[in-house]
């Protein structure tokens, strides 16, 4: 375009419709996954497995129990592990060496071994403990360290170590001012992280704690090798009678789907209450 | 009388950065002092060190007739329990220069925490008084607004109301209108003038030249963490003795 041309000299297509992108590529590629989908099913169909076992199993009294033991064990051993968690982040962030001590050690334990050998540690304690207690107040270790007993302490104590770090992210991702703010009204240093910190960090901190319990409900599967009766140990039991292995193994596969697709929605709920101030909600 | 805060000989070092090189001063009751200084020379640092978000590694800093930070025993200096020196900030209003407002809060409920959460006072009674600091500082219609959607000239008074709340006997303020932009200064200083006509001690570390000739009872000019020049307002702003002063204020008039 040459100089001196004024705007009248272009084109006039102000009132021509504009006409957005087609977007052929999505379209192709739902074409695509829609078939694949389709043949995925078509093999689950026709394979060897017996669907009619899947519903029968579906509400077993057993699966139905086990699936009591799944639930239970992931929000007790999550709210072991929290709390755990909260307790050494604090720690970790105190301006005192013993605590910042006792604190990476206990991370550095239960992050450096495997949750199923911890598993197996706590359900076999009586091997090195046969007695708890105090002289006259004291008992049979076999008789206290029950499978379900284990799971919560083996689960929740390794997530602690996990958790701990996620509180810490979320502590570090508040302003410094914030703190200072806190003590120049003031306030210790405990008040200030319960009051002005912890709201604060929780933002951040649902998503990877969102991302921990969905692992937690998973993860408490591992406990049926020391024969705690969740939802697969449950499934399995099953299987050991009827020989339907596959069709067991949908069934507890189903149920986790559920639990699961259950915990997503109640996470943004917590994370619409805790954007309060911040410019998502107001 | 007796002055409400005495510093003496007050050191600090931040590494190898001396930041306070052994300051003294006094504030009286009433009193508005202005701090100024290039950055980097320790009027900031000074201002923390009496609320005691900073320590100091030598000297002392007496408020309200207590020694802050430590306890005197015979010839020796324990240092305070935490509880003991949040207690004394209780003494000390402080206002930044980033506002530091609680996000998670609305207006009031910022102006509300100290005396409901620290002080033990009735929410109701804390509430009121809030509304009326907020009507104090222009805000009345604010109260139940985030932060977030505040202007930062909004945020700060909110932020003065928050430390008025708590009574103090002195209000620090640090370059209060610093992260402001230019056109929300004045809504800032405005507050501050009224504050100082109420009798309020004032320590201000400013940039505010104006704000010092008009309002400050005693101007004080830092340079490598010491003072260099202090006195009232009109003799250190317009009849500056030392060469290093007189740099400092052609450069900022320029």
């Amino acid at each position: 375009m040459g100089q001196g041309k004024t705007p009248s000299a272009l084109p006039d297509i102000a009132h021509y419709t504009h006409v957005p992108n087609r977007h052929w590529g999505r379209w192709a590629a739902v074409a695509i996954i829609l078939l694949l989908l389709t043949g995925l099913a078509r093999a689950f169909a026709v394979g060897d497995i017996e669907w009619r076992f899947v519903g029968a199993f579906f509400t077993a009294p057993a699966i139905m129990a086990g699936l009591a033991n799944t639930l239970w064990m992931t929000f007790g051993a999550m709210a072991l592990g929290i709390a755990l968690g909260v307790v050494t982040a604090v720690m970790r962030m105190s301006p005192n060496p013993v605590l910042q001590g006792v604190a990476m050690g206990y991370t550095w334990l239960f992050r450096g071994t495997p949750v199923i050998l911890q598993l197996l540690l706590w359900f076999n304690l009586a091997l090195i403990f046969p007695r708890l207690g105090f002289g006259d107040f004291s008992v049979r270790t076999v008789d206290v360290m029950t499978p379900a007993l284990a799971a919560l302490l083996g689960l929740g104590i390794n997530q602690g170590a996990y958790t701990s770090e996620v509180i810490r992210a979320g502590m570090l991702s508040v302003d410094a001012g914030q703190y200072e703010a806190a003590k120049a009204i003031g306030m210790t240093r405990l008040r200030a992280l319960r009051r002005i910190i912890f709201p604060q960090a929780m933002r951040v901190v649902i998503p990877p704690l969102g991302n921990e319990f969905i692992g937690m409900v998973k993860l408490t599967s591992l406990a049926s090798v020391i024969q705690f009766a969740e939802i697969l140990h449950a499934a399995q039991n099953i299987y050991y009678a009827n020989s339907r292995v596959i069709e067991l193994l949908i069934v507890a596969a189903i149920w986790y789907l559920i639990i699961v697709s259950v915990l997503t929605p109640l996470q943004m709920l917590l994370e619409r209450r805790f954007a309060r101030g911040t410019g998502g909600s107001r | 009388m007796s002055p409400l805060v005495s510093i003496v000989d007050v050191r600090k070092k931040f590494g190898d950065f001396q930041a306070l090189d052994g300051v003294s001063l006094d504030v009286h009751a009433g009193e508005v002092l202005c701090i100024i200084g290039a950055s980097g020379s320790g009027k900031t640092t000074l201002l923390r060190c009496v609320n005691q978000l900073v320590t100091i590694d030598g000297g002392a800093i007496w408020v309200d007739g207590e020694l802050t930070g430590w306890r005197i025993d015979g010839n020796r200096l324990h240092a305070l329990p935490e509880k003991e020196i949040a207690r004394q900030r209780l003494a000390t209003g402080m206002v930044f220069q980033r506002f530091n407002l609680f996000p998670h809060m609305t207006a009031l409920e910022n102006i509300i925490e100290g005396p409901v959460q620290v002080q033990g006072r009735d929410r109701a009674e804390a509430s009121r008084e809030a509304e009326a600091l907020l009507a104090r500082v222009g805000l009345a219609d604010k109260a139940g607004a985030y932060p977030a959607n505040l202007s930062g000239g909004q945020q700060q008074r909110v932020a003065i109301a928050r430390a008025l709340a708590m009574k103090p006997k002195l209000m620090l303020f640090d370059e209060p209108t610093s992260a402001l932009d230019p056109e929300l200064v004045g809504e800032v200083l405005a507050v501050m003038k009224e504050l100082a006509a109420s009798g309020m001690t004032m320590i201000v570390v400013t940039h505010e030249l104006g704000f010092a000739r008009e309002v400050a009872d005693r101007v004080v000019y830092m340079d490598r963490g010491a003072i260099v020049e202090s006195g009232p307002a009109a003799e250190v702003l317009g009849n500056p003795k030392e060469a290093r002063l007189k740099a400092f204020l052609s450069a900022v008039i320029a």
